[in-house]
């Protein structure tokens, strides 16, 4: 079993980093999978494998956003330009120009997820659930 | 911008990350509801309210034939610290310095921790929230004054009294600030530790817990004690003048038990 989705030796990256970096994966993983099917529905005659196909592409594009979703939640920046960019009317390029410009000013200084912040990434400090810690 | 207005405060990046870091590092200790109750959310500071999934009814009918039930629900609470930064100790940071003096900061996240402990486990009344404490079915269990070699009695026993109503482990145990400094400092006869002692009989996290009055074993399983979290805790700016800046720490949430029979209530004289 292969470990690739780490950049980096795992055991020097902090759990929330390895979850981040599991979660960039099954991104990638869900974006593939609907690509697949594309192209499969693209060239298939028959009527129910079409509709068969079409459903599973379905579950691709539920679970492709439910990860974007939490990568988006922990990762104000990120989320921040996505908010410029997803679901606007208009020039996308220029959308996503824009998006990085203000984020930037907002989030001067800060680098990579800062995980456990609110969906919103305004400032809270991201301690969440502390579920299990005690002696 | 967020209603915190961090980027209005006359601070560099540098004292907001030593800000943030000094509050996230005394909270995390403090806050032993935490430790223990499902945590929902953070869902934002615009979320204001529970969904309880029940309603009651409203008096009379607003047309003949027309019933009218009004959705019942938990309003979430805000809780806010203030606290002070001088200007100086600020621009010291900026040279370098490490020995910063974050005293109102950290007497701050104490007062808040405290706050959100005492309304997880005794409860906020005039909030509509319930604690884990007083919302327990099971009568509380007396833990003596001081008489520390009898906690594993009393914990077996809050065990039993859980386990006789079908509610299966791991437990949780939070201690009180005084139980929990007893526990630490107490060896049985033969010089087993205490907390170990402790440890197995309960299955699960023993915590300290300030702001909870005598102790509480509550049930781990989960779906249990239910903290929705609207904002999570943050740090705000207010204002500011030639010698110190005002900030405040903030959060909102709400908490509700859902099976009180899950939790037993260690109470000392």
């Amino acid at each position: 079993m292969g470990f690739d989705q780490y950049h980096e030796p795992p055991d020097e990256l902090p759990p929330q980093t390895r979850t981040f970096a599991r979660m960039c994966a099954s991104l990638t993983e869900e974006a593939e999978a609907i690509g697949w099917y594309e192209q499969r529905l693209a060239v298939e005659p028959d009527p129910q494998a079409r509709a068969v196909m079409r459903d599973a592409q379905g579950e691709e594009f539920k679970h492709f956003s439910m990860d974007l979703e939490y990568l988006l939640r922990r990762t104000p920046v990120w989320r921040e330009i996505a908010q410029g960019i997803l679901f606007q009317e208009g020039d996308i390029v220029e959308h996503g120009e824009a998006a990085e410009a203000e984020a930037g000013e907002e989030h001067e200084g800060e680098s990579g997820p800062s995980f456990g912040s609110g969906p919103t990434g305004d400032g809270t400090l991201g301690i969440g659930s502390l579920r299990g810690a005690g002696l | 911008m967020s209603h915190l207005l961090r980027k209005h405060a006359p601070i560099t990046d540098a004292a907001w990350r030593e800000i943030d870091t000094e509050a996230r590092e005394r909270l995390a200790p403090a806050l032993a509801g935490r430790k223990l109750v499902d945590f929902a959310g953070p869902l934002g500071w615009e979320y204001s309210a529970t969904n309880l999934g029940r309603v009651a009814a409203v008096d009379g009918e607003p047309v003949a034939g027309v019933q009218a039930n009004q959705r019942r629900v938990l309003p979430l609470v805000e809780l806010r610290a203030p606290f002070s930064v001088s200007r100086a100790e600020l621009r010291d940071l900026d040279r370098g310095a490490e020995d910063l003096d974050l005293d109102e900061l950290d007497a701050a996240t104490q007062r808040i921790a405290v706050a959100e402990n005492l309304a997880v486990f005794h409860g906020l009344a005039s909030a509509g929230i319930q604690g884990i404490a007083e919302a327990s079915d099971h009568p509380p269990i007396s833990l003596g004054d001081g008489d520390f070699d009898r906690y594993p009695t009393h914990a077996a026993r809050a065990v039993e009294m859980l386990l006789s109503v079908g509610i299966e482990g791991p437990y949780g145990l939070a201690l009180g600030p005084e139980c929990y400094t007893g526990v630490i400092e107490t060896t049985e006869r033969g010089g087993y530790p205490l907390l170990d002692h402790l440890r197995k009989i309960i299955g699960g996290p023993l915590v300290w817990a300030p702001g909870l009055g005598g102790a509480v074993v509550v049930s781990e399983r989960g779906g249990d004690f239910l903290f929705e979290s609207g904002q999570d805790l943050a740090v705000g700016y207010d204002s500011h003048d030639a010698d110190v800046v005002n900030f405040y720490l903030e959060e909102s949430f709400s908490f509700r038990v859902a099976t009180p029979e899950a939790a037993v209530a260690l109470v000392r004289p």
